[in-house]
């Protein structure tokens, strides 16, 4: 029971009851390459017929999708930092760039970045393009109670749409906050990692649409090899801020299948730093809610014993 | 980064994705579901109550302990369905059992306890049916305190951070409120004659209720921050004061008509107040990502310690 709420799954799938079955596939998102051309957001809408959520300018950064929700199954974070910029970093290189003479980038009246006097002052963004994390321990697929959440044989975690009656548990069971209600049509909504693609050999359209290579789908071994290799490779060339967010079966979810090389804490990207399946104190939970079950009991019958009326 | 206008203790130091939140805010409706947190508890209580009237001999307090647990769950049901986003598929409720969803256990449990509870009173007010009735209000009376503290585990199963945290002393303080509004709706209801056990019943349930929540508040550190703060913590003070008048009338006035209706409806609140007080002090650590964001790194700075 326990290895089955948390900690180390080896094979999710089988755990799930299927006996053959595929190898588990996933996302390994490599968040040093992104560019922010959002292509990954646009194909899901495309591909999954996501309606369109509000057209609004947010004024943040370049950030106009705002979070993962009911609408938006890939959502291009972007995040701007002032920060000094490390030699070869690969997503900006401001001070060993050549002035082209181009706009500089900051509030209007502050510093101007290119012109600061020591020359390694720079802004820096953070693009990630983050995504349902298909945990091995999936809070929502736990607690959805119509069994409209289920486990495909891929290994990811997809709604039944048929099935959902819109009870809402598995929305604030994620603790990544990925899975949403939409509004008008009562049901919950998130990434399927593109099931119907999958089923036919094809990789999900973010993964397909993606420029850089920064959305890599395949089997989940495979690309916890490579991104191992990358985050090595980047700390080779210096940069050590360079870390791998979800890929660790020790974590609280026992593993994402979608997991991701981050150049910041994840928090700054808005994801929990250490999320933890709220079902693996789910056992304790039912014990203290049989103790207070059973002192209700004994309450109410020693509410009868003593005086005669 | 993610700072709150008003807070009077500094906040702590964290970074978050422009102080937006990270975790999604629970979609369940207000009034819908702490009103159902309410009725459930009433309903579980009651109807273990009807069972001791019954064995004590007092028909009065047996006949409004059945018909509150017949109604508390029938209510309660009607508000559940309604809170759902697609209501006509609420059958879909019943498709499956897992004990990993405290909402499907929650099913389970609601729907046999409705009906028996249901088959008792209406056996109790026709005089039809004994046997049958009898056997329901027994089994009503065995699923009703698990309806009156599942909820708990219902709210505390899920990643918002006031909820889960406090899932040690969530079934308890909801035991204790439970009590102690079952209590008071009896000393409501019932001759003052007949109600001994009610207000026997209505001060032990305060007493749990404020013990729990001490201990709730003075465990959950940081996290209690939601429960005392803004609307919630408001409500929580006026529950209390509610329950204290409640309990000290059931134990000065009890034999009072007007004191013993008074305090029963001050119970009645007070245990209403406190379930919309902890709904909405969920939400409220659902929405600022410094809830999620710092007891997580304090997690990981002492397990880092550990380690060291």
């Amino acid at each position: 029971m326990s290895n089955r709420l948390s900690g180390p799954l080896d094979d999710v799938t089988g755990d799930a009851g299927y006996e053959a079955h595929p190898e588990r596939m996933g996302f390994f998102t490599d968040t040093s390459v992104c560019i922010g051309c959002k292509a990954c957001e646009v194909a899901c809408k495309e591909w999954n017929f996501v309606p369109e959520d509000g057209l609004l300018l947010t004024g943040m950064s370049y950030d106009n999708t705002q979070q993962l929700d009911a609408n938006s199954w890939r959502h291009v974070a972007f995040v701007e930092q002032t920060k000094p910029v490390q030699a070869p970093s690969p997503t900006v290189n401001t001070s060993a760039s050549t002035d082209l003479g181009m706009p500089t980038v900051g509030l209007p009246g502050a510093q101007d970045p290119q012109a600061a006097d020591n020359g390694d002052i720079g802004v820096r963004w953070l693009m990630s393009s983050d995504v349902c994390k298909h945990c091995t321990h999936a809070a929502c697929l736990d607690v959805c109670p119509t069994g409209s959440l289920f486990r495909t044989e891929f290994g990811t975690v997809v709604v039944q749409q048929d099935i959902c009656n819109g009870c809402g548990y598995c929305v604030p069971a994620c603790p990544y906050g990925v899975i949403d209600q939409r509004k008008d049509d009562g049901r919950v909504f998130k990434c399927t990692m593109c099931y119907d693609r999958l089923g036919v050999g094809e990789q999900p359209a973010c993964a397909k649409a993606c420029p850089t290579e920064s959305i890599q789908f395949g089997p989940l071994d495979e690309l916890r090899e490579r991104a191992q290799q990358r985050v090595e490779r980047l700390h080779e060339q210096g940069i050590d801020e360079a870390r791998l967010y979800g890929e660790s079966p020790d974590d609280g979810v026992g593993g994402d299948g979608a997991f991701f090389l981050l150049l910041d804490e994840p928090e700054v990207y808005g994801m929990p730093p250490d999320p933890v399946v709220t079902t693996r104190d789910l056992a304790a939970m039912w014990r203290q809610a049989g103790a207070a079950a059973l002192t209700l009991t004994v309450g109410v019958a020693l509410s009868f014993v003593g005086r005669s009326r | 980064m993610g700072r709150r206008d008003g807070a009077v203790v500094p906040d702590a130091e964290f970074r978050s994705y422009y102080g937006r939140p990270i975790l999604k805010k629970p979609v369940w409706k207000q009034p819908d579901v702490p009103l159902y947190l309410w009725l459930g508890g009433i309903a579980g209580t009651s109807a273990a109550l009807a069972e001791g009237a019954r064995l004590s001999d007092r028909p009065a307090l047996e006949r409004v302990a059945r018909l509150a647990a017949a109604a508390g769950s029938g209510i309660g049901s009607i508000v559940l369905v309604h809170d759902l986003g697609r209501p006509e598929r609420f059958l879909n409720m019943l498709r499956v059992f897992k004990v990993t969803s405290p909402l499907s256990v929650g099913s389970w449990l609601l729907a046999g306890f409705s009906t028996a509870a249901s088959v008792s009173a209406a056996s109790h007010e026709t005089a039809r049916l004994r046997p049958v009735g009898r056997l329901a209000g027994f089994a009503a009376a065995t699923l009703g305190p698990p309806l009156a503290t599942y909820t708990a585990v219902l709210l505390a199963n899920t990643a918002v951070p006031a909820w889960h945290e406090a899932y040690r002393e969530l079934p308890f303080l909801f035991a204790g409120s439970a009590t102690a509004a079952t209590g008071g709706l009896a000393m409501l209801a019932v001759p003052v004659a007949e109600a001994g056990p009610a207000r026997r019943l209505a001060v032990a349930g305060v007493a749990l209720d404020l013990a729990a929540e001490h201990r709730l508040e003075s465990r959950l550190g940081m996290l209690a921050e939601p429960y005392q703060q803004q609307r919630p913590g408001r409500f929580l003070r006026a529950a209390r004061g509610l329950n204290l008048a409640g309990a000290a009338g059931a134990v000065l006035g009890g034999r009072s008509r007007a004191v013993s209706s008074l305090s029963g409806l001050a119970l009645l609140g007070g245990s209403l107040l406190t379930r919309f007080a902890v709904f909405q002090a969920g939400l409220a650590s659902a929405e600022d990502p410094k809830y999620t964001v710092v007891p997580q790194r304090e997690r990981m700075r002492a397990r880092e310690s550990q380690l060291a």
